[in-house]
């Protein structure tokens, strides 16, 4: 047998080519419009749950071994909050610093630097997955966020914990502070730390002096830096454009675990 | 024309002769449910590449191990000033090439951009890294979903052992496959009722090691799935690994369905589309025509 001259074959590869064009405006205009992203969008409830029922919620993030750290751990988003009360802060080594615990709580706190050094800690060397793909290895050492829950004591309603930031971020909406939230589930995690140490100095300001969240089971997006304040809430529909986080507004999924 | 009576599995050697017309008969090559799972899997991949290239581009950089080498990574893209004018340049193991136009720098919105891959392979077209990943997600339950439904009906009906695993016979015969293939010279009669050896094994490698591997390894890539088995990154040497890995498998799915078109084309287009719409295929000539 041999290979005919077949015109339809050219006209079908021509077709193909004019349809791909059609196909790629088409996924574009898809992506903008509000329908179409929330059935895009409607998995991520299913893949919280499933992912969770898989590890049964108390599983740890690898860890590894100091030969394991990355010689250089890459900064990414902010590397410094230019909140004015943030640099003076920053000028005197945060020692005059408070982190707030508010919101849904029987017991508000107030604790310094010192204090929340003096509480159940954890040190973990755990890897770091940012959203864009590349992934680093650093130590962490910080307070428990359980104990500090437990000490203020959450009320019944509270359902996430969200940290406010001092650094803010673009938007077309103009500078937007950062936030970050998870839930209880995460929260009383044993890995979940507001980490002060980093590779055995004090957290760098580019890294988020001077706490960060480690939330291990998480992309990079929901390790908030430089957090100023946790609130207790039972819904974060009223913070910022109401997603749950400065990059869920942005239009990633508030789930991060993927 | 006679159909296999309803009730009965239809498959390819259920042949459904049409009357004998100078060696000319047709036969119902593809069931129903392979038909419908081909064109789901043929759109959710499509959507997965493209959607997964949006997604490398926002680290067009590939390593191993579980942590990024950023200054020599195995693979990576990117744009650069050279003579006074932006370059694309693609690295894979320490040789650099100009990819300009392609890969690394490419025309987006009129203009010179960088990235990864150009605006025509991805999804969204212009860089936007949270919706790629909100159709990758939605479109890895299609895929996931639909291969669940083709696997549990390949196995139910036997399609698995029936028309893919080569016989002794075929596998005895396939350097001749080989050299009949290179030559363009497809089966005719009897052959050509089943797949041939080497479509066999193509299928058989894509549905059981390709696409299985290619999920495993996407699954790999999400910090929680890695804390509920981390045993699996680890065979995979590690979450950079397994993201090569992950995109290793994308170019081999890349390179069987070009092969595959290509093959499509050249062996009775219509007569293949046909087979895969409304099962029927026509099968023209005998074997001592070759």
């Amino acid at each position: 047998m041999t290979v005919e001259h077949d015109p339809t074959r050219r006209r079908l590869l021509k077709g193909g080519t004019a349809a791909a064009a059609l196909m790629l405006s088409g996924c574009d205009r898809l992506s903008e419009s509000d329908w179409f992203r929330q059935i895009l969008e409607s998995v991520e409830g299913l893949n919280l749950r499933i992912q969770r029922a898989l590890g049964r919620g108390k599983e740890l993030a690898p860890e590894y071994t100091a030969a394991d750290l990355s010689p250089l751990f890459k900064v990414n988003g902010n590397d410094d909050a230019e909140d004015d009360r943030y640099q003076k802060h920053a000028d005197t080594q945060f020692a005059d610093w408070k982190l707030e615990v508010g919101g849904l709580v029987e017991q508000p706190l107030q604790l310094s630097l010192a204090e929340l050094r003096a509480l159940p800690a954890r040190t973990q060397i755990t890897r770091h997955d940012c959203v864009e793909g590349w992934s680093c290895i650093g130590k962490w050492t910080g307070a428990r966020l359980a104990p500090i829950l437990q000490q203020a004591r959450l009320k019944p309603e509270a359902r996430y914990i969200v940290f406010h930031c001092a650094d803010t971020m673009p938007s077309w909406k103009g500078p937007q502070p950062y936030y970050e939230s998870i839930d209880l589930d995460d929260a009383f995690h044993e890995q979940t730390i507001l980490a002060y140490d980093m590779n055995d100095q004090p957290l760098p300001i580019a890294h988020g002096a001077p706490i960060r969240l480690r939330a291990e089971r998480h992309l990079g997006y929901k390790q908030a830096k430089f957090v100023m304040k946790l609130e207790a809430v039972t819904s974060f529909r009223n913070i910022g454009d109401g997603k749950g986080s400065y990059w869920a507004d942005q239009g990633y999924s508030w789930y991060a675990g993927i | 024309m006679d159909l296999p009576p309803p009730g009965t599995a239809p498959h390819m050697s259920d042949m459904a002769e049409t009357a004998p017309r100078a060696g000319r008969f047709t036969i119902l090559r593809h069931p129903l449910t392979i038909r419908i799972t081909h064109w789901v899997n043929v759109l959710a991949l499509l959507v997965m590449l493209m959607s997964g290239l949006q997604i490398f581009n926002a680290h067009p950089a590939l390593d191993w191990g579980n942590i990024s080498a950023f200054e020599h990574p195995l693979l990576s893209m990117t744009a650069m000033m050279k003579d006074g004018k932006p370059v694309g340049v693609t690295t894979v193991f320490g040789h650099s090439f100009d990819t300009t136009g392609v890969l690394g720098l490419s025309t987006s919105d009129g203009r010179p951009s960088p990235r990864g891959f150009p605006s025509w392979a991805t999804i969204p077209s212009y860089q936007d890294l949270a919706t790629g990943r909100v159709w990758h997600f939605f479109f890895a339950w299609v895929l996931v979903l639909n291969g669940f439904v083709y696997l549990i009906y390949a196995l139910a009906s036997r399609h698995v052992w029936r028309d893919l695993i080569p016989s002794a016979a075929q596998l005895r015969h396939i350097g001749r496959d080989i050299i009949d293939h290179a030559r363009f010279r497809f089966p005719k009669g009897e052959e050509a009722k089943h797949y041939n050896v080497l479509q066999k094994l193509a299928y058989l490698s894509i549905v059981f090691v390709v696409l299985p591997l290619i999920v495993l390894a996407g699954l790999c890539l999400s910090p929680q799935f890695d804390a509920d088995y981390p045993w699996l990154v680890a065979l995979f040497g590690g979450r950079q690994s397994a993201r090569t890995i992950h995109f290793l498998c994308a170019t081999a799915l890349v390179l069987f369905v070009l092969v595959h078109v290509f093959m499509v084309l050249v062996s009775g287009v219509w007569n293949n589309l046909r087979s895969m719409i409304t099962g029927r295929y026509t099968i023209e000539g005998d074997a001592h025509d070759r």
